[in-house]
């Protein structure tokens, strides 16, 4: 298994929308190199002719009736907005696609 | 657009290659409520009033799945000759984007619920064109942002957004077709031709009105294209939200002229996502960004799969209507109109509500001139649909029955018209308002007929002369004076029998 | 002042007196506020105390009673909920700065459970921030102090939840487990803690970590007041897809009539070995011959698949929370870091989660990330995914030879404050034990079973039972308390240091 480089972990952090500091870089970079290297010990069972379990119980098919049930009113809604306008939460620019 | 983009001519790009398409379409779902909340789907409310933890995505909420939802995504697929999943799940996309509450889409991944299909279109000279799908699967619409401060309501140069999450959640069912090969240079007709059949299908089953100008059908356009006999794809673009079956055409024509230039330039195609711009009918990349996405789906651990039983895809298998492609055929033989007749009627939305006038009592082809004719062209010039107008079918019925007892002519029947189009009542209600018959009081016909007779003499010896086609002089006449309430066809015999002309 | 006698009674027993009279809703309440006020500034067992609320609602199940209403079992008993349940109107901070100030607009369905069944919530518990840690020191408004000794460590990540049960500052808690939360605090503190089987009690409204293993439980003194508890808070919720469809299983009645007459025990043969104290063995081997005693069969298991578990564990739980805490972005609720107008929303969401999260939330969200990426998605999480297969399959094995399997809850008794902070692979070994029961969705149970020897602090017995059996922890847990109870002259807890 690979190790944990500085920029893997920039990259992860990027990727993740965490703002690391240089020396945070260096710390998790260690530390996530020490646990991957525990934890791929999994990897012994790749192989293995095992179906995957996702969840905990075998249920299927849980669905409810096409039925409106109350919304939050939009004080609610907004209730706990850092910030809004016109009815609607207000954020900072977004970095688009044009 | 101040980027100007080499392009060279369709017919030389199809000369060197040949097109290869791939449409992903995304159709909002008409549910009552939300794919994984009970939220109503319903539109025009304020902003942020149809919002709960759910689709909000606070702290602590859960999904959980709206059974029309999947009985819609069966449908859909089952139409689409589809195999339909024994057991599938939901997956998460995982990317940060604000419209996106919880910043990851509940969507499916490598196990769709229908999957293996395809849909037969029909070219406007009648060609069908069998287009392979390759799944249909669910997953939820994302909030709607405005941008603010910019000069433009754009993205781009905007100080702020402010979103709206009544349309977060709402339920979609994404159809991604294979790759569109062997159209040649009929690729945007196909293009179009196929989101125009996928729209009539969706309509069809019920499941969605499939509106594209109300962003209740979305499109995006995968092309590439390859040297003529190879068989290797070429790299493609992707062109986001085209949104009219117009558009549709436009992308697909203007992107093979865009990739030919390029690749007759000896360049490369980037892959890369464009957007479409209405104005001009051209596309821009979007922006680049410096790293891949990587969406990191995994099973959506807080639903659990879906298993549709096979009683069940076969009772809806069973209850499937007729597909919109094959009702066609079999009602412009029924009413036996030409291909490119029934094309118009297609593209005018009115092949429902002619079938509902026909329902209603009304023979075929005064149900089609009606809502082909004088009701086409009051949409036309107000602006709005055929089933936007004020208008039922069964009132239609009723005015083609009085026309055909003879109690109106087709003057007074577009009177009429006018008068239920205006908010005056049924049809019965405007003739008697307006006082609109025809007049059949033989004694007051024949003498308005004598007062004509009289008072054109020069005519009416024209006629007696053998010059029958003078009649309509004469005609004319009568129905002014009566003020166009008589019956045309009996003015003219009483007119003839009265000069004792006999007609050919 | 001296406290109130009140606050030693049981849930069951206060329970009985408010039905009977004999005590008031509103004098159990403050007899709580009360001890809460004298103690918590050293255990910190709370982040958030009600009052008020607590308050009116012991007047109106004191009300109820005067009307001659019918009372629940647990009416007018006060309850301290971890901070990881949303509440109407009241903070829930799921002990992270990225919450800090959020009032959710609505209840989680357990909140309103307990509100329907009279229970009194005195205020929300400290936790690791979002449930991630085993000892609370992950929390970030400090940690809490362990009522044996306050220079230890209560468990995690529910250790506000058993230092209030510990200190006597409530008889009842609710906790969550994703992979011992509930069971190691309990078994640290000398209380009793549940893990029911996944999907028993309702997850709406309880802030995810890990989805497919968080599960909320009871945390008691007894194994009775567990038992109320467990019944009051489970049962299914048509708002969470993953909640069980199904009658509740006879835990009170079970809790009752405990036996372990004719049971088969098992005991697993991985749950021993190098990083095991020696007193925890001893007091487990005690408890396995004290059943042996009660008329249990004790059968060794093997369950070679374990020794993966905590691999598998540290794959799924920190790739499930990657993608449930994306949500905090600073853009709807909660802290918002940066927005000087010029930022983008993609910049500041990046500042908010740097300044919002602590460590080894940062820590889990990156290795989550990292699994779950192209390229690393098969060896990693895949892998972990078979890894749960093959424990269900080991699980299911055994209890076809067993009726409940028990082992240590935790490897060691409570470690000092600030001891495994700075090393997470040690810090993860706390929940050697308590993982495969998350993996495999199947019930669980802490119960003191004595002092080590060698520290004088608490160790815990785990009792493991069948998916959807978790009357049989109930079970063997009442006649196992009900013994140790006899041979000791008094309840474990008696022998803590009063603060
Ligand atoms: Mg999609
Ligand atoms: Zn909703």
């Amino acid at each position: 298994m690979p190790g944990i480089t500085r920029e893997e972990v920039a990259h992860l952090a990027r990727l993740a929308r965490l703002e690391l500091k240089a020396e945070e870089l260096d710390h998790f970079a260690g530390q996530l190199d020490d646990i991957i290297g525990a934890v791929a010990r999994v990897a012994e069972v790749a192989d293995r002719d095992v179906p995957p379990t996702s969840h905990p119980l075998p249920l299927t098919n849980v669905m409810r009736a096409d039925e409106v049930r109350p919304s939050l009113t939009p004080e609610q809604a907004l209730s706990c907005a850092p910030a809004q306008e016109q009815q609607r939460f207000k954020v900072p620019q977004i970095l688009g696609e044009d | 657009m101040t980027v100007t983009t080499d392009l060279v001519s369709y017919e030389d790009a199809l000369a060197s290659y040949d097109p290869v398409m791939g449409l992903e379409v995304h159709v909002e779902l008409g549910t009552r409520t939300k794919m994984f909340c009970g939220c109503s789907t319903g539109l025009g409310a304020e902003p942020n009033s149809q919002t709960c933890p759910t689709c909000l995505g606070l702290p602590g909420s859960l999904p959980v799945v709206n059974a029309v939802g999947v009985e819609s995504a069966v449908k859909i697929g089952l139409a689409l000759h589809c195999e339909i999943a024994e057991w599938c799940r939901f997956a998460r996309k995982n990317y940060f984007y604000p419209d996106m509450p919880k910043n990851f889409q509940t969507s499916q991944y490598d196990e769709p619920i229908a999957f293996n299909g395809c849909l037969d279109v029909q070219l406007e000279d009648g060609e069908v064109f069998r287009v392979e799908i390759e799944r249909a699967h669910m997953e939820e619409d994302t909030g709607k942002s405005t941008h603010v401060g910019g000069a433009t309501g754009r993205i781009h140069g905007a100080s702020h957004s402010l979103l709206d999450y009544n349309r977060a959640g709402i339920p979609l069912i994404e159809i991604v077709t294979k790759p569109i090969v062997g159209a040649g240079d009929r690729a945007p007709e196909v293009a179009k031709a196929y989101v125009a059949e996928l729209r009539e299908l969706i309509r069809a089953l019920g499941v969605s009105e499939a509106r594209m100008e109300m962003g209740q059908m979305r499109c995006d356009v995968n092309l590439s294209l390859m040297p003529k006999g190879s068989e290797t794809f070429g790299t493609r673009s992707e062109t986001k939200n085209v949104n009219s079956l117009r558009s549709v055409e436009r992308a697909v024509r203007f992107e093979v002229r865009r990739h030919a230039a390029v690749l007759g330039d000896g360049g490369t195609i980037v892959q890369e996502t464009r957007h479409f711009h209405e104005d001009d009918g051209s596309t821009t990349s979007g922006r680049v960004k410096e790293e891949a996405e990587d969406y990191r789906y995994f099973p959506e651990p807080d639903l659990v799969p879906v298993a549709p039983s096979r009683e069940w895809v076969e009772e809806l298998r069973a209850g499937l209507p007729e597909l919109p492609r094959v009702r066609r055929n079999r009602l412009r033989e029924e009413w036996g109109v030409s291909g490119h007749d029934m094309q118009s009627i297609l593209n005018a939305g009115a092949i429902d509500l002619i079938v509902a006038t026909i329902e209603a009592g009304a023979d075929p082809v005064s149900a089609r001139k009606w809502w082909m004719g004088e009701l086409a062209r009051n949409a036309n010039e107000s602006g709005r649909s055929l089933e936007e107008l004020p208008i039922t079918p069964e009132q239609v019925a009723r005015v083609t029955a009085l026309v055909a007892d003879g109690s109106l002519n087709d003057k007074l029947a577009r009177q009429v018209i006018e008068g239920v189009l205006a908010g005056e009542g049924d049809p019965d209600a405007v003739v008697g308002k307006r006082g609109l018959k025809v007049v059949s009081d033989e004694g007051a016909l024949g003498a308005a007929v004598d007062e004509a007779i009289a008072g054109n003499t020069a005519i009416a010896d024209k006629i007696r002369g053998g010059k029958v086609a003078a009649v309509g002089a004469l005609v004319g006449a009568v129905m002014k004076a009566t003020r166009g309430q008589a019956d045309a066809a009996r003015v003219k015999e009483l007119i003839l029998q009265k000069l004792g002309v006999t007609e050919g | 002042m001296t406290d109130s006698p009140i606050i030693k009674l049981t849930a069951a027993e206060i329970a009985a007196k408010i039905a009977s009279g004999a005590l008031t809703a509103v004098e159990v309440t403050e007899a709580h506020l009360a001890r809460i006020e004298a103690v918590d500034e050293k255990v910190h067992a709370f982040l958030h105390i009600d009052r008020d609320g607590a308050l009116a609602q012991a007047r109106a199940v004191d009300e109820k009673r005067e009307r001659g209403e019918e009372l629940g079992p647990l009416a007018g008993v006060p309850l301290a909920l971890k901070d990881i349940f949303t509440t109407a109107g009241i903070p829930t901070t799921v002990g992270s700065k990225i919450l800090e100030g959020w009032i959710p607009p609505y209840d989680a369905t357990l909140t309103r459970r307990l509100k329907e069944a009279d229970v009194v919530i005195l205020g929300k518990t400290n936790m690791d921030e979002f449930a991630m840690g085993s000892s609370t020191e992950n929390s970030a408004y400090g940690p809490t102090g362990n009522p044996w000794d306050l220079t230890r460590i209560p468990g995690g990540s529910g250790g506000g939840s058993s230092a209030a049960l510990a200190s006597y500052e409530a008889p009842l808690a609710i906790g969550t487990d994703t992979g011992g939360s509930i069971r190691q605090p309990a078994a640290v503190t000398g209380t009793v803690g549940v893990k029911p089987t996944y999907g028993a009690v309702s997850r709406y409204g309880m802030v995810a970590f890990s989805s497919s293993l968080d599960q909320g439980g009871p945390c008691a003194r007894t194994v009775l007041d567990a038992a109320l508890l467990h019944e009051v808070i489970a049962g299914h919720d048509p708002l969470d897809s993953t909640s069980i469809d199904a009658p509740v299983p006879p835990v009170v009645e079970a809790a009752r009539n405990g036996s372990v007459e004719g049971m088969r025990v098992g005991v697993v043969r991985q749950f021993r070995g190098e990083g095991y104290q020696a007193g925890v063995v001893q007091r487990f081997d005690e408890s396995v011959q004290l059943l042996k005693e009660l008329g249990a069969e004790i059968v060794e298991l093997d369950c070679p698949s374990f020794d993966l578990a905590l691999s598998a564990y540290y794959l799924i739980a920190p790739s499930e929370c990657s993608s449930n805490l994306a949500r905090f972005d600073g853009l709807r609720y909660g802290l918002r870091v940066g927005d000087d107008g010029t930022r983008s929303a993609e910049d500041v969401t990046s500042l908010t989660r740097e300044e919002g999260f602590g460590d080894e939330v940062k820590r889990r969200i990156m290795l989550g990330t990292y699994a779950l990426s192209s390229g690393y998605y098969d060896a990693y999480y895949g892998s972990a995914q078979k890894v749960r297969t093959l424990i269900k399959q080991d699980f299911e094995k055994a209890f076809e030879q067993v009726d409940v399997i028990v082992s240590p809850t935790t490897p060691t008794t409570a470690f000092p404050i600030g001891e495994r902070a700075d090393d997470p692979m040690a810090m993860y070994l706390a929940d050697l034990c308590t993982i495969p029961t998350n993996l495999a969705g199947n019930a669980a149970m802490s119960l003191p079973c004595g002092l080590a020897p060698e520290d004088g602090l608490p160790v815990g017995l785990q009792i493991i039972a069948p998916a959807m059996k978790d009357e049989r922890l109930y079970q063997v847990g009442a006649v196992v308390e009900a013994a140790f109870v006899a041979r000791w002259g008094h309840p474990l807890l008696e022998e803590a240091p009063s603060l």
